[in-house]
């Protein structure tokens, strides 16, 4: 039992879920039938959890980060304010997190889905698919180029509007890693009539939700910049991590 | 004052939500154009060993409704208990599937080989099963829940074992159906509840 201790070999860090949504929220009616009602049963990692799928550069076509061009194959670009979304996976010991499967989706410019239980007023584009994946590169970094998704209204109370959101899938190195999230705009009003983005109770985390502009990677002429950093699980560094149970 | 850690918070989930399937699953939400591959979609990609499995079942919601907009994706060890990209691991198999709710009916289909047994570092013998996470609308952060099997010895499961109700582990327990087939329906709420685990 000598693993090395120098890389990430402990169990996965327990989640923190305090800083995660509530799963039943009555404000996001949704969740109020689709919520376990009784207690998780906590339980360390084991390899089920700690290993998980790889996904090769290979998988990825020219245009699959670019959802500005790859509906149309480069044919003609999608309507909307062009944007470059980008940033960093880390893990929570601050590791940038490499060669890990990012996929994005989202609403057009006018608020509307390319899916066929989504029928809201605003029009398809003809040329935005709405889905996009990368990879990210040694350290860590995935980009997109996009347009910025519409807000739009959505059954729940009265009169509900999901802001402006990009929604991101990030696999990591294990299966226990795997997260869902939703990225946000700097300045969105809409942010803070959501229930959906109020089921995370934690000011701090749902404000780490809400991507800056940034004019560092905007470029002239052309697009606005969001930064976006994710930060997946760690696994425990031990010295100690081999031991017998219990000794 | 004190040192200042060097640990991040996790980012927050966030509910998949309704369209998920833009995103994780194209083909089925019609734009199947999208990309040259999709991801998840084929486990066996060879002559693969052991033997292959279909699982059959529904995720209920707290009134009994089987969801039809529910998105699993399921990660599990080869034939004899080794997972994709450990020594010895099958070629063939990929261990990772991604699938959906049939739109009309709400149920799923899993086709896999059936995953082995293996020892975990502390010597425990886990008995064969199927993790799987689970994300909708509706569902704040992923469910992670394991398929287990009523054809298995599953006595020792250092897992199972902890489940205090011991009613309750039948949550995780696929019963065979058939030949080769298994029900296993996940009750996210209310009577049934299935484990969920925090793991």
């Amino acid at each position: 039992m000598t693993e090395p201790h120098t890389q990430d070999r402990g169990r996965l860090i327990p989640r923190d879920r305090t800083i995660h949504p509530a799963p039943h929220d009555p404000e996001y009616k949704t969740s109020v039938t689709r919520s376990p009602n009784l207690p998780l049963l906590s339980m360390e990692s084991t390899p089920s959890e700690e290993t998980g799928p790889t996904f090769g550069h290979g998988l990825l076509g020219e245009l699959d980060n670019n959802l500005i061009l790859n509906w149309s194959k480069g044919a003609a670009p999608a309507l909307g304010e062009r944007i470059l979304m980008h940033g960093r996976i880390f893990d929570q010991n601050n590791r940038p997190v490499p060669n890990t499967l990012v996929e994005i989706w989202q609403a057009n410019a006018g608020g509307r889905y390319r899916h066929k239980k989504d029928t809201y007023f605003a029009p398809l584009d003809p040329n935005f698919g709405g889905c996009g994946r990368t990879i990210t590169d040694e350290n860590g970094y995935y980009e997109f180029m996009t347009i910025r998704p519409g807000a739009y209204p959505w059954p729940n109370r009265g009169n509900d509007w999901r802001p402006m959101h990009i929604h991101a899938s990030v696999f990591g190195h294990s299966f226990g890693q795997r997260l869902i999230t939703q990225m946000y705009f700097e300045g969105d009003p809409l942010i803070d009539h959501c229930p959906i983005a109020a089921t995370v109770k934690d000011r701090a985390s749902l404000e780490r939700l809400v991507a800056p502009l940034d004019f560092s990677r905007s470029r002239p002429l052309d697009y606005l910049a969001y930064k976006f950093d994710i930060v997946l699980r760690g696994r425990r560094q031990t010295l100690f991590e081999n031991k017998p149970e219990g000794m | 004052m004190v040192q200042k850690l060097n640990t991040l918070a996790e980012t927050a989930s966030q509910t998949a939500g309704p369209y998920v399937h833009i995103g994780l699953m194209p083909t089925y939400a019609g734009n199947g154009d999208c990309f040259a591959t999709e991801v998840g979609t084929d486990l066996i990609t060879g002559d693969v060993q052991g033997e292959i499995i279909e699982i059959v079942g529904s995720v209920l919601d707290g009134t009994g409704w089987a969801l039809r907009d529910v998105l699993i994706e399921s990660w599990q060890s080869d034939a004899n208990g080794a997972f994709p990209g450990q020594a010895g691991a099958d070629p063939n198999f990929t261990g990772f599937c991604r699938f959906a709710a049939d739109a009309d009916t709400g149920e799923f289909t899993l086709r896999t080989v059936k995953p082995g047994a293996y020892s975990g570092s502390n010597g425990a013998q886990s008995a064969p099963h199927i993790s799987l996470w689970i994300v909708s609308r509706g569902v704040n952060i992923g469910l992670n829940t394991r398929i287990y099997f009523s054809d298995c010895d599953n006595s020792d499961d250092p897992v199972l074992r902890r489940i205090e109700q011991a009613h309750r582990v039948n949550t995780l327990v696929a019963q065979k159906s058939g030949d080769g087939r298994y029900r296993f329906d996940i009750r996210l709420q209310g009577p049934g509840e299935t484990v969920f685990l925090d793991v």
